[in-house]
């Protein structure tokens, strides 16, 4: 991308007056104009859920959240403060953090290991296995959760978080070994013929070699992950009753949905922060792995 | 046993060089096998293993007990509910991924334009990471019905009260029968009218709350020399009066509208009436011959429309996905598009092409993977939606906004334990999947071989 940046800067070095700047600045203006407007049109409805969970009930029963949007004398906390409080968003919010730890560590790790053996140890069948995998890829969800569901209250697995991080898991595995195969594969073949020349071991080959050349993937498999896994309704909804994370959790709330808004709102919003926070400081991460992901 | 040969030469410990035969077949195996173990028992355990197992379950009654073959197949197409959700389905594939790859294109192109690029794409692309519920309760706070609360209906109460504003009355009735007409016509004087006539345009049947505040006792103007005046008041006293008379302690009312019209009824020219009721018109327009309480009188207020409502929710919550996916798009587009080579672009360009024509003859054909790929992501995205359902349709209109992903939630796992029909249904959605399967094989064939 860096190369096409500069590509594209060299033909505007030809020696410009000030008037064709000007003309060609103006003849821009309307798509300056339309972009703001765009960019501003996406940024409403999360400003409307922001501003929505810092109003008192009362507020928010007076008029629409624009009304307070110039006066931050009537912004309050107190929504979050009480939501601090509540046992059952409190709960869950740390039950979703443990799944999303759990559900990006052990997945990466495990597809990390398959993918290592699908790019560089030989076996027979080493290509139908992948194949297959690439296959999985595209099972959804659905096709899972009847029979799991009867697994897991025959294993005493429903409702708990072990039992959730599996199924996230299993679940991310295609993706991951498939990207991480990929990856692994561009590896330069020198390098690892000459670590095993050098006598190291299938094990040490991956930790050390493999494992730190691949942090790239890594990193934005990690981030996919955790935005799934956090951002996740259906799986939770299904596999977990009473201890739910926080989206499936929240869901029950939808029903009165008005009369309690200062619930809703700063917990929607809140749950919303932590996955921004991952794409804010991993954002170069996540967009390569988009490309990487789709465009292959 | 194809590891044989390379191994000659790069035996995995120095130690071990000369392996006997049966021990290297046997640690070629083990090695990868080891390597692959974890993964292949939690694919095997939650992957293969349940969609083998529903594909079995979508052939036996919901409870489990009688096995029925493929009764649960024809109830997708007899249960009212699914076969919505099907043609919702149908609905999602046929307008979303083109409108996504389109807005994203669109999108990606613009951007390409500004420097201040990065600060649009964030803007577009934060909602990717948001919750699909989140984003749910945002649009549906966006959404609310009452103009004074979801700000779509305000935007739209804003930009109709550039046009139109609400009516003073909601209703009335002429009050002698020098007027007529309705409230959705306006109400015409049946006296032809000329420069220097006084018109006094007497209603009842006003509902008395409705009635400004400001309203004082109607007075009927003198008349103009070159206008017409008048007065429209509430032709009605608790102590009598005359009908058609203007009688002290009447109300005008202020804010109505009055128009002059032609012949035919056409308005010519709009005024509004003063807190006394009384109205003039300077001048008169040629081809004026009549004086009318129009219309805009009794224009209801906007009441917002139902976006959540049966009718709206399908499109509603397809807009809010736009919303969610366009960044996507536009960032996978916009990586082609940084991809074309500059000097295409270029020859185009001095070969004199517009820049619509090159964005059509020579951009958008060399973006076609790139589009197609979007396109086909929108597609598989599109068939598995759930959460914007659930998050963002209320009780009332989930039904109309019903999908396969949904209702097989909602027959299996909402209290209803349909599980028979929920296999099936998950069995149909994994049969949409299969041509994109087959694609995704033959492609990545292609691409080892």
């Amino acid at each position: 991308m860096a190369t096409a940046a500069i590509d594209r800067a060299q033909p505007v070095v030809i020696e410009e007056g000030l008037a064709p700047k000007i003309l060609r600045a103006l003849g821009r203006a309307p798509v300056h104009l339309v972009l703001i407007l765009i960019g501003l049109f996406w940024l409403i409805p999360t400003t409307g859920l922001f501003v929505t969970s810092l109003l008192t009930a009362s507020d928010q029963a007076q008029g629409g959240w624009w009304n307070f949007f110039a006066k931050p004398s009537t912004w309050t906390f107190e929504n979050y403060r009480r939501m601090f409080d509540n046992e059952g968003i409190v709960d869950a919010l740390l039950r979703t953090a443990q799944i999303t730890i759990g559900a990006t560590v052990l997945p990466i790790l495990v597809a990390a290991l398959a993918a290592y053996a699908l790019a560089w140890i030989e076996f027979p069948g080493r290509d139908w296995l992948f194949l297959a995998v690439v296959g999985l890829l595209l099972v959804p969800i659905q096709m899972a959760l009847i029979p799991i569901f009867s697994l897991y209250n025959r294993f005493n697995l429903f409702d708990t978080i072990p039992g959730l991080i599996l199924f996230h898991t299993a679940f991310a595995l295609p993706f991951a070994i498939f990207l991480l195969r990929n990856f692994f594969a561009g590896i330069p073949k020198d390098l690892m013929e000459a670590a095993r020349i050098d006598g190291a071991s299938e094990i040490r080959l991956f930790f050390k070699v493999v494992l730190p050349l691949g942090l790239p993937a890594i990193a934005s498999l990690a981030i996919f992950q955790v935005l799934f896994v956090w951002n996740d309704l259906l799986i939770g909804l299904v596999l977990a009753q009473n201890n739910q994370p926080i989206a499936p959790h929240l869901a029950s709330q939808l029903r009165q949905f008005g009369s309690n808004l200062d619930v809703l709102a700063p917990a929607s919003f809140f749950s919303a922060v932590i996955p921004l926070i991952v794409f804010a400081a991993f954002q170069r991460y996540f967009v390569q792995g988009l490309l990487a992901g789709s465009v292959k | 046993m194809t590891s044989a040969a390379p191994r000659v030469e790069f035996p995995h410990e120095p130690g071990t060089v000369p392996q006997p035969h049966r021990g290297a077949a046997w640690r070629g195996l083990l090695i990868p096998l080891g390597f692959l173990a974890p993964a292949l028992l939690l694919l095997g355990i939650w992957m293969v293993y349940p969609t083998i197992a529903t594909m079995w379950r979508s052939l036996f009654s919901d409870r489990g007990d009688a096995f029925v073959g493929i009764e649960n197949y024809k109830r997708l197409f007899t249960d009212d509910l699914i076969f919505e959700s099907i043609k919702n389905n149908a609905l999602w594939v046929l307008i979303i991924p083109a409108a996504v790859t389109a807005v994203g294109l669109v999108f990606a192109v613009l951007v390409e334009r500004v420097r201040w690029s990065v600060a649009f794409k964030i803007a577009v692309f934060m909602p990717l990471a948001v919750s699909l519920f989140a984003v749910g309760v945002i649009w549906r706070i966006m959404y609310q019905q009452d103009p004074e609360r979801g700000a779509i209906n305000a935007a739209f109460a804003g930009a109709r009260g550039f046009v139109a504003e609400e009516g003073v009355l909601s209703r009335a009735q002429p009050s002698t029968e020098m007027l007529q007409g309705s409230p959705a016509q306006g109400f015409t004087f049946r006296r032809a009218v000329a420069p220097g006539a006084v018109a006094p345009l007497g209603l009842t049947a006003i509902r008395a709350p409705e009635i400004p505040e400001e309203a004082k006792d109607a007075v009927l103007p003198g008349p103009l020399e070159n206008g017409i005046t008048g007065v429209v008041w509430r032709d009605f006293s608790p102590r009598g009066g005359t009908t058609g008379k203007v009688d002290p302690g009447e109300l005008g009312i202020p804010g109505a509208t009055v128009e002059l019209r032609d012949e035919r009824g056409k308005k010519l020219d709009s005024t509004r009436t003063a807190e006394d009721g009384t109205f003039a018109f300077a001048e008169v327009p040629e081809g004026a011959t009549a004086v009318a309480v129009g219309q805009g009188t009794f224009a209801a207020p906007f009441k917002g429309v139902n976006w959540l409502g049966d009718k709206l929710i399908t499109p509603a919550i397809m807009f809010s996905y736009i919303w969610v996916t366009a960044g996507f798009a536009m960032v996978i587009i916009g990586a082609g598009l940084a991809a074309i080579p500059r000097d295409v672009l270029e020859a185009a360009r001095t070969d004199g092409g517009t820049e619509w024509q090159i964005f059509r003859r020579v951009t958008v054909p060399l973006l076609a993977p790139v589009l197609t790929v979007v396109f086909v992501t929108q597609i598989i995205g599109v068939l598995k939606i759930f959460d914007l359902v659930l998050a963002i349709a209320p009780g009332s209109s989930v039904d109309d906004a019903s999908t396969l992903a949904y209702v097989m939630w909602q027959r299996s796992f909402s209290g209803q334990n349909l599980f028979g029909l929920g296999a099936a249904i998950s069995t149909f959605l994994l049969l949409l999947f299969i041509p994109f399967l087959i694609v995704n094989i033959r492609r990545f064939r292609a691409d080892t071989k």
